[in-house]
């Protein structure tokens, strides 16, 4: 049997006055889990634990079977999608899809053409020499998204990245994730606040409340 | 009553137009007042300087001594290659330590702020007293010594570079913790995630992000060494091999040459004018005028 794509053992941690507490869950490889709760579950907290954003106080993260509690960030070879889509300005969109893929081991060649063929898969082809600036909330996201992809990533996750959009913007970026997830088979970790949407993606739904992982929802059929 | 014809809807609509400014509200008024008041004080200073000299003609050139032009061209060459390197030498330590401000947190952080922020309220004259006292008399002396056998004196140009630096590094590592502080930490901690050490992150993200602070920055400290002028009387005094600009305009107008002591003091206007310019253009604000 194959080990989960993410698991994480009775993880504990505390920022400021707030704790998460005893989080133990399994994810496994290939699987879209939804987490949700209120505004201060401790929902960014886990994921910045699991990137290594967030030292754990106790128990354990591991990455497809790899123990990776006491690695550094850039040592776990996660994609991740921060809260307002986190890119660099200073950056063109080419630029943002291809930051630090040298650091991934391909050359200048090797790393314009996996830029070109993410911005195709993602639909953002024809703004890669586009500013950040003049970007909408949509083509940001999907930036943001491609950023993450480029690097070939087995985990993704992905904290909040339609919270802040249209509607319109909203469906195009969940059809989009859809797409990804079943076509890479990737193994992602979303949070979401919105219930239908959560249903919509998610293979199963983790709820948090004030730092503990309440129950765990399986797919709902209609998925 | 007369019915509103659209000429008068039309009217009363340019006069209530919301957000604008009114010229003569009593804000505007007391402020715009007193910076109209203040510019032109800085403009009266630099006619001043520039009428006296328009008034004394270009006899007064040709009348001078050779070995006073000598002297002035001297001075410009030491002034420039000096604050130089001074800029050289606090944007290698500003950077860094304007970083670790921004970002670190630490036992002490606001003690240690203060200290790095004290070359801005000190007297200058306070830093070559205490520069002469640390190579004079206390731990210093042999540092003093082994400098000497490098021919590195603290009475010539190595004594007017460090002058400069204890006074004017302080500007640039201010600008650049504030340029660092305005970096938003979540990029910072995107670029960790997509594979980047924390060196690489500073190289990649931190210093692009925040290189217009730290660039406007340097040129402050820069225009500040280039004007300094009490640390280097205590430290360097006024020989002929160590005079900058500050320290001749001031042995110019002591030995009676008040054309002279103008003319070097426009060429320091025209250059911190030139730098406050650049600050300017690089700050946000100014990019958007």
């Amino acid at each position: 049997m194959s080990a989960p794509g993410l698991e994480l053992r009775g993880v504990s941690l505390r920022a400021g006055d707030f704790a998460v507490r005893e989080v133990s869950l399994a994810v496994p490889a290939g699987e879209y889990f939804i987490l949700m709760g209120h505004t201060g579950a401790g929902k960014t907290l886990v994921l910045k634990a699991i990137c290594g954003l967030q030292e754990v106080d106790s128990g354990e993260v591991l990455i497809a079977g790899r123990d990776v509690t006491d690695l550094d960030p850039c040592e776990r070879g996660i994609g991740y999608v921060p809260q307002e889509s986190g890119l660099f300005p200073h950056l063109d969109v080419g630029g943002n899809v291809g930051f630090a893929l040298d650091l991934a081991g391909l050359g200048p060649e090797e790393a314009a053409s996996r830029v070109e063929a993410v911005a195709r898969e993602v639909g953002i082809g024809p703004l890669l020499g586009r500013r950040i600036r003049g970007l909408s909330g949509g083509e940001r996201q999907k930036v943001a998204l491609a950023r993450a992809l480029a690097r070939e990533p087995r985990l993704m996750l992905l904290d909040e990245p339609v919270s802040a959009l249209d509607e319109r913007s909203r469906g195009e970026i969940c059809a989009l994730l859809e797409r990804v997830h079943s076509e890479r088979g990737l193994t992602i970790v979303h949070i979401c606040h919105n219930r239908a949407e959560a249903e919509a993606l998610g293979d199963r739904v983790g709820v948090m409340n004030a730092g503990r992982l309440e129950s765990i929802e399986e797919r709902s059929p209609a998925k | 009553m007369k019915p509103a014809t659209k000429r008068d809807d039309s009217r009363t609509a340019s006069r209530r137009r919301p957000g604008r400014r009114r010229w003569n509200s009593p804000l505007v008024v007391v402020c715009g007042g007193l910076l109209s008041l203040f510019v032109m004080m800085i403009g009266c200073l630099v006619a001043a300087d520039v009428s006296y000299l328009l008034s004394k003609g270009t006899g007064w050139i040709h009348d001078l001594d050779s070995r006073v032009i000598d002297q002035v061209k001297f001075a410009l060459r030491m002034s420039l290659a000096t604050s130089l390197t001074t800029l050289v030498l606090i944007m290698l330590t500003a950077v860094p330590i304007g970083y670790a401000l921004a970002r670190f947190r630490f036992p002490g952080r606001s003690l240690v702020n203060t200290v790095v922020d004290a070359p801005i309220v000190l007297p200058p004259v306070v830093v070559g007293i205490s520069l002469l006292a640390f190579f004079g008399y206390g731990a210093g002396k042999p540092l003093r010594m082994a400098l000497d056998s490098l021919e590195l004196s603290i009475g010539s140009a190595f004594g007017i570079v460090m002058s400069q630096y204890l006074v004017a590094v302080s500007y640039c590592i201010r600008s650049a913790k504030t340029a660092f502080q305005g970096v938003d930490p979540s990029l910072e901690q995107v670029a960790r995630v997509m594979g980047c050490s924390e060196w690489r992150t500073f190289w990649r993200v931190s210093l692009p992000l925040a290189h217009h602070g730290i660039v406007a920055g340097g040129v402050m400290a820069w225009a500040r060494a280039i004007g300094v002028f009490g640390p280097l009387m205590v430290v360097v005094g006024t020989g002929p091999r160590v005079l900058v600009m500050p320290t001749t305009m001031w042995l110019e107008l002591s030995t009676g040459h008040m054309e002279v002591a103008v003319a070097i003091a426009l060429i320091m206007l025209g250059l911190a004018g030139v730098a406050l310019t650049v600050v300017h253009w690089l700050s946000p604000e100014g990019a958007a005028v």
